[in-house]
């Protein structure tokens, strides 16, 4: 088998807007604190303002998700030193961005609008706003991104996804640059009434992954984004590289559309494939950011996988989820959670499950609890790290990263 | 719908709609061009479904093309309303 390692996307800029606070910044310092950002069953946005960062004409003609995208994409772009000019052509910079559901807030206002004045009254924008490609569309628009762009939609991986993505097309060639990321803003009464009827929402409105009184998950909104560059043009442009997208595995159940396959082999094949991708063995991983959504058997069937593919290695690595502090973000998780995992190889402090009290003692690893854990013993030394992301319909995405 | 309503009424009405949708305040005038408010084919078609809720008159895509300013906007209304 072919180990030698693949082109790495080098990460320049990150940003996140998420029930932790405005901010990749917050996201990192928060969970480290240890805040639970959950309150009354959802993870909102609550120190959101949507007027300090958008026009009043944004503000109209973009959904939550959208809107969320921006500012974080916006966060990224600024870091990356991009937000004023692109380092290349345009048509070299892509933009990929996953999304779980779009624009679900203007699809009801649609239905509640044609229901209560009749389909005159339905908004004229109510197409391009709810869909999920309109995040990416915004992003493009706001940065004069000409290079391939598009939506990745797979549920809860969506935002692994595309990331994965933005690491293909800088492989292939066809971008030198791409902003990516995922968004979601479906803290809404349809959305937390459908995954109610699915026994898949926590009852008692608590996150409490891989702990033995898990009893489902939490909805979350929120956006991440990060700007990923092809390692050399990064490196010649002076930029600074916060660390790397090593590598990405992806794989179907093929089962089921919303329960994991029973023992966990699908989901660890994306894990094997995402070391393989990066040519690394488990051996050498520091940190393992889980899904861990916290429902009873995808805890369980995540525990299982891991240590499938990572034999002895997964009761040694710590492993936390960042769900434990802001929900389920659905298409927003798995960037945000690449976000998060990369600012704590850099900080070399990998936050806990917050508010986990009993572990679950049927699951075999290494979960953090109470406080962070110190990562690596030598601070000269890269870091790795994955952090995985499971949708329903059985996509599942597992990346590595490096810092 | 009211025929008698004069221009300077749908002129106002007209007013607090781009307001609504983000305008500039102090660069509505009679004078002002849809192009100089920044108001684009999006924001058209949203200002029609206004007009036609608000003053019972129709206005297609085309009829937009043959409209230089917001006064003329405001007296193409009213000769329809």
């Amino acid at each position: 088998m072919d180990q030698r390692p693949r082109l790495a996307a080098a990460i320049t800029g990150v940003g996140a807007v998420s029930p932790l606070g405005v901010g990749a910044p917050a996201l990192h310092a928060r969970w480290q604190q240890g805040v639970c950002a959950l309150a009354d069953g959802l993870g909102r946005c609550a120190e959101l303002h949507l007027a300090d960062h958008l026009s009043a004409k944004q503000a109209r003609r973009l959904d939550r998700f959208s809107a969320l995208a921006l500012i974080a994409g916006a966060e990224a772009m600024a870091q990356a030193g991009c937000a004023e000019a692109l380092p290349c052509a345009p048509e070299r910079f892509g933009c990929v961005i996953g999304t779980g559901i779009g624009g679900i807030q203007t699809l009801c206002a649609g239905q509640d609008a044609i229901r209560e004045r009749g389909a005159r009254a339905v908004p004229p924008l109510s197409i391009p706003m709810m869909m999920v490609n309109a995040a990416t569309a915004t992003l493009s628009l706001r940065f004069d991104l000409r290079g391939p762009s598009f939506a990745v939609s797979t549920a809860c991986a969506a935002g692994g996804h595309a990331l994965a993505c933005a690491l293909s097309l800088l492989r292939e060639g066809r971008a030198d640059a791409v902003l990516a990321g995922g968004a979601e803003a479906a803290c809404t009464p349809l959305a937390q009434a459908a995954f109610s009827a699915l026994e898949a929402l926590s009852p008692s409105g608590r996150s409490l992954p891989f702990d033995a009184h898990r009893d489902g998950f939490v909805l979350g909104e929120g956006a991440g984004a990060l700007v990923l560059e092809h390692p050399e043009r990064a490196r010649s442009r002076g930029a600074e590289i916060l660390g790397y997208l090593r590598g990405a595995g992806s794989s179907s159940d093929a089962h089921h559309m919303t329960a994991p396959r029973a023992d966990g082999a699908s989901q660890a094949d994306a894990i094997e494939g995402a070391l393989r991708d990066s040519g690394i063995d488990a051996s050498a991983l520091s940190y393992i950011n889980a899904h861990g959504t916290g429902t009873p058997l995808g805890d369980r069937i995540e525990a299982l996988a891991l240590g499938r593919a990572l034999g002895a290695d997964a009761q040694r690595i710590p492993v936390s989820s960042l769900k434990s502090a802001i929900g389920h973000t659905l298409g927003a998780a798995g960037a945000l959670e690449a976000v998060a995992t990369l600012l704590a190889l850099r900080a070399r402090s990998a936050p806990a499950n917050i508010g986990l009290a009993e572990p679950d003692p049927d699951l075999a690893l290494e979960l953090i609890s109470e406080r962070p854990r110190p990562l690596g013993d030598d601070r000269q030394r890269p870091l790795l790290a994955l952090s995985s992301s499971f949708g329903f319909g059985g996509h599942n995405v597992v990346l590595c990263l490096e810092a | 719908m009211s025929s008698s309503l004069s221009s300077d009424d749908v002129y106002a009405g007209l007013r607090e709609a781009l307001i609504g949708l983000g305008a500039e305040q102090e660069q509505i005038t009679p004078a002002a061009t849809f192009e100089q408010l920044d108001v684009d084919s999006l924001d058209m078609v949203e200002l029609a479904q206004i007009v036609e809720e608000r003053f019972g008159v129709s206005i297609k895509g085309s009829d937009v093309a043959k409209i230089a300013s917001l006064g003329e906007a405001a007296q193409w209304i009213s000769d329809r309303a």
